[in-house]
């Protein structure tokens, strides 16, 4: 049996810099998988010794394109630790501003950095722009809704425009992009919507961060949190900046509903097959057996919950996304998450340790141990040994996927109302069944039902707010005695970011910072190998994918970024010998 | 001491440390002649994009009255006098003459985020056709072998003509094999160095590109520096702020196009017509300032009547940026808009120096060598608090009118 071992460095269309090595069969089934991150800062350990009132905003360079969501987690960890309540106001106010980068950043990733996954530029070429107009008023019905981009002129120009680019010759962000390749599933007519669709989400995005910059000052890097509250009294008390909010929330929510949503009903039919049952073992993909939806994966799905709902304070107060966790894609059975029971392992990561550590006393010792030396122009991972920037971490001595789906999951295993009536209301229309969701396809549908939901329940927050300021409460901060309270103390800030579970864990000696954790979403998806050799869900979702063509990791990338992630990398295949097998030639300039 | 008060005051309450940009008639006359036949050259040349501009704004459903109204605030922005806003929109329509390539380092990606708000009517779109981005990680469509050939295939083809545009800090200390881009793991300071050969100019944008940033901040454990540190030999223009504002990005792009040259530039090789000036000198709360009106602590009266941040640590008067006129996401707002101030995001080692929410005086800061603490007059930063020279002062001969109301159309 000759396998074949891949390399894919840079991923494009990702925030950050991560490899995904693969291992494939004969029959270019995928066997094995590795997922590395090669970029490293160092940001927890420039944060010890710090003000604690001033880690939010450094915190926040973690990463710019869910920018806010870090900022919010730490400033909450310092307020955790100082056991401060922050008044009505704020907490209206950060849900905005979450609610916000939700929205924005799920559009951004689904027509900026995934669509390009399932919608073939090239093709769309060809099509034919009435019949484009009547695909989309169709899939728009599925949704119940009119179709965003309407009438054939539309489409007409827009292809005109598109051939424009192409006939002359450079590409730019297009070229040698996988077009052509047998695994793009739509129709010319549905790629000429997802190409228009496109086009347009890139001009909805900028309106849709200025809802950010109402409240937060700008974006990306919005600056209005402190410890004890926000900043942006006067933008509150402004009804001519709540117009707004609502108004650029309103038409968002149009291009949500008419666009994004039947895209992904349009997408997710077409590449239905892709996403049967899934409850395959690993060990019976690997051998071969079992039917594997693509991009499955761990199928152990976690939420710690976020969005607080009342003022009870962190942890009390009920919230939009309940916490929980979903073993196995069993949906009848839903346990409560224990922060204790959270550990990170760096037995393939590239940091000193020997045992998982609880994130209070996580060290972030580098130990880095490098690439095997290059063979042919490649250097590959050392998968026995260390192999990532990223630690592995653990819950209850499981490996677990969190983001949008597993929210969505825990969700409805939880039976909340609101994420049950979506989550049904999404599979019903588009006639799917609940097993689609355990797939890249899921994964991918399970941000756009989330992203309906927080859009709508966003305009009951603005009026909350509207009418709380009506009442008279001006307050935006609640008072507290730095000296006192920051003697000795740590806390913790446990929610969701768009991408998933994200923790900060804070320790607080003598007014300064002793000790600095933060565990993000990509931190648990993305993760290698555990100490008992268990894989992080990027890897584990790859197992049993089958590449059309070697040579081009359309598959590979498809359900990498279903997960929104942070990757950069290239390709090349060699056999298990280390000789390359080939270089490729793919020639994306179209002859029309 | 009294030298120092003497000081303090001179900077608190001058009436802008703008630069002089009126360089008299036959300057730009001079300069107009030069532009335009720099324009002609280039309309000469075998384009990149073979795309009619006009059409495109229609297509966009931008009207020429919007894309002239830009024209004159991108003029004003670049400091040069309203008789070359035709030369402007022509460099506009030009720009795919110019030919990027977006390096992403030791980066969160907030200035490739920022980029894609670049403001303007409806110019965001605009800039993606007629730039020719050649290469950006975050937005390309192919992955791996394919990315790293769609690189290597615009550095040849478009060798010495393309402005490389750098994203992240450079670890070359400690850290410096630590980070590897490509499947042969060519670290980060080989691999820019690698594309910045054939550019015909460096644009380092934000703060980390610029000085190292958040990476290089106390301890810097990875041994970070900006792309001017390492790349020698070449034009380097930079463009801090954390994120840079893409107004300054588009309008460096457009300003390369009209003249051929970088911008004139300030000692940290930052373009004058953004950083020529502090954030102080056009703030819309100057005249609280000037009037001893502050913030005293968060949502209080004062708070609520947009009085001056200086005392809630706003570092405004210590800051050479363009945000108290240009703003951000077209104009919706800024920082000290927002109530919480500056936080000095366009200087250099800002987060050891300016990134709290404290006035300098009162600040305990970590030492840059992670070493102790020390007050900032410790530091020699020196400066006092401005109550502590008793400043309700009121510089009424302030000529700058802080309070524009139209996003500073000037």
């Amino acid at each position: 049996m000759s396998k074949k071992h891949i390399v894919v460095d840079p991923i494009t269309r990702i925030e950050g810099h991560l490899r995904i090595e693969a291992v494939i069969d004969e029959n270019n089934r995928i066997v094995d998988a590795y997922s590395a991150s090669t970029m490293f800062r160092g940001i927890e350990t420039i944060l010890q010794g710090r003000d604690p009132r001033d880690c939010g905003l450094l915190a926040m360079r973690i990463c710019g394109v869910c920018t806010g969501t870090h900022y919010q987690r730490s400033i909450e960890a310092v307020e955790d630790a100082f056991d401060i309540t922050i008044p009505k106001n704020a907490r209206i106010v950060r849900n905005l501003i979450q609610g916000a980068l939700y929205i924005h950043d799920h559009l951004v990733h689904f027509y900026h950095l995934h669509a390009l996954d399932f919608v073939d530029v090239v093709s769309a070429l060809s099509a034919d722009p009435a019949k484009a107009a009547e695909e989309a008023r169709k899939w728009a019905s599925v949704a119940g809704e009119a179709p965003y981009t309407d009438g054939q002129g539309e489409f007409k120009e827009i292809q005109d425009r598109v051939t424009k680019f192409v006939k002359q010759g450079r590409l730019g962000i297009f070229g040698n992009g996988y077009w052509g390749n047998k695994h793009y599933k739509l129709t010319p007519e549905q790629n000429l919507i997802g190409v228009a669709h496109y086009l347009k989400a890139l001009d909805i995005q900028r309106d849709l961060a200025k809802m950010q910059a109402i409240f937060g000052g700008k974006n990306p890097h919005p600056q209005s949190i402190v410890v004890g509250g926000v900043t942006c009294v006067q933008d509150i008390q402004n009804p001519a900046r709540i117009a707004l909010f609502k108004q650029l929330l309103k038409d968002g929510t149009k291009f949500i509903k008419q666009a994004y949503l039947p895209d992904v009903y349009m997408a997710g039919t077409m590449y239905a097959d892709e996403a049967t049952d899934s409850k395959a073992t690993f060990t019976e993909l690997i051998e071969g057996k079992g039917v594997g939806g693509t991009g499955g994966g761990l199928l152990n799905y976690m939420s710690y919950g976020d969005f607080r709902l009342d003022d009870t304070g962190f942890y009390k107060a009920k919230t939009l996304f309940p916490s929980g966790i979903v073993y196995g894609g069993d949906l009848s059975k839903v346990e409560d998450v224990d922060p204790e029971k959270i550990a990170e392992d760096v037995t393939h990561s590239w940091y000193e340790g020997s045992e998982p550590l609880h994130p209070y006393d996580g060290q972030t010792i580098p130990d880095y141990t490098g690439l095997d030396k290059r063979e042919d122009g490649i250097a590959y991972l050392k998968t026995d040994e260390k192999y990532s920037w990223i630690k592995s971490p653990i819950y209850n001595d499981t490996r677990v996927e969190v983001g949008p789906l597993a929210r969505m999951i825990v969700g409805v295993a939880r039976k909340d109302e609101r994420i049950t009536k979506y989550v049904m209301n999404f599979l019903k229309r588009g006639n799917l069944p609940v097993g689609v969701l355990f797939s890249t396809v899921g994964r991918t549908a399970g941000r756009a039902i989330e992203t309906e939901l927080m859009a709508d329940a966003m305009v009951e927050w603005v009026d909350e707010l509207a009418a709380n300021v009506l009442s008279g409460d001006l307050s935006t901060w609640t008072e507290f005695d730095f000296e006192s309270v920051s003697v000795e103390t740590k806390g913790m800030g446990l929610a969701e970011a768009p991408r998933g579970s994200l923790g900060h864990w804070v320790r607080v000696e003598n007014g300064k910072v002793a000790n600095y954790q933060a565990v993000v979403p990509s931190t648990w998806n993305a993760s290698p190998r555990d100490y008992k050799g268990r894989m992080g869900a990027y890897e584990a979702s790859l197992i049993g994918t089958i590449v059309a063509d070697p040579e081009q990791p359309l598959e590979i990338i498809r359900t990498i970024h279903s997960f929104d992630p942070c990757i950069a990398c290239a390709v090349h295949v060699v056999d298990t010998k280390g000789k390359e097998l080939g270089v490729y030639k793919i020639d994306t300039q179209c002859s029309i | 001491m009294s030298d120092k008060i003497e000081g303090v005051k001179k900077l608190f309450t001058s009436k802008s440390a703008r630069v002089e940009t009126n360089r008299g008639e036959s300057y730009y006359n001079n300069l107009f002649e030069r532009c335009q036949a720099r324009l002609d050259e280039l309309r000469a040349q075998e384009p990149v994009n073979r795309l009619d501009f006009s059409e495109l704004l229609s297509e966009h459903g931008t009207d020429r009255r919007d894309f002239m109204k830009w024209v004159s605030a991108t003029t004003a922005m670049l400091m040069l006098p309203p008789m070359f806003a035709p030369l402007v929109a022509e460099a506009a329509e030009l720009m795919n003459r110019a030919p990027v390539i977006w390096l992403e380092l030791q980066d969160c990606a907030g200035n490739s985020e920022a980029l894609l708000r670049s403001d303007g009517p409806k110019i965001d779109e605009i800039v993606l056709d007629i730039i020719s981005l050649e290469f950006h990680e975050t937005l390309m469509a192919p992955s791996g072998h394919q990315a790293e050939k769609q690189l290597d295939g615009a550095m040849g083809h478009f060798n010495g003509k393309y402005l490389l545009f750098v994203e992240g800090s450079i670890p070359v200390g400690a850290g410096k094999e630590w980070c590897t881009i490509g499947a042969s793991g060519e670290n980060f300071l080989d691999h820019l160095t690698r594309v910045a050969e054939g550019a015909a100019a460096v644009v380092a944008v934000g703060s980390c590109a610029t000085y190292g940033g958040i990476p290089a901040a106390a301890p810097n454990p990875t041994g970070a520096v900006g792309v001017m540190d390492v790349i020698k030999g070449k034009p380097v223009i930079n463009i801090p702020a954390c994120p840079a504002n893409p107004a300054n990005m588009v309008g460096v792009v457009l300003h390369y196009v009209l003249t051929g040259q970088v911008p004139e530039l300030d000692s940290l090789l930052r373009p004058k017509f953004a950083f020529g000036y502090r954030i102080h000198d056009n703030c819309e709360r100057r005249a609280h300032f000037d009037a001893g009106e502050y913030v005293e602590s968060w949502g209080d009266e004062g708070a609520k009547n947009n009085f001056c941040l200086y005392k809630m640590g706003c570092k405004g008067p210590m800051t050479f940026n363009n945000c108290s006129i240009v703003r951000y996401n077209e104009g919706v707002n800024w920082p000290i808009g927002v109530g919480r101030g500056c936080i000095g995001c366009s200087e250099p080692d800002f987060w050891d120096k300016y990134a709290y929410e404290r006035p300098m005086a009162d600040a305990k800061l970590k030492a840059p060598t992670g070493g102790v603490e020390k007050s900032v007059d410790e530091f020699g930063l020196g400066l006092l608090t401005a109550a502590g020279i008793g400043i309700g002062i009121h510089a009424a001969a302030s000529a700058i009118a802080g309070k524009k109301e139209d996003g500073g159309e000037a």
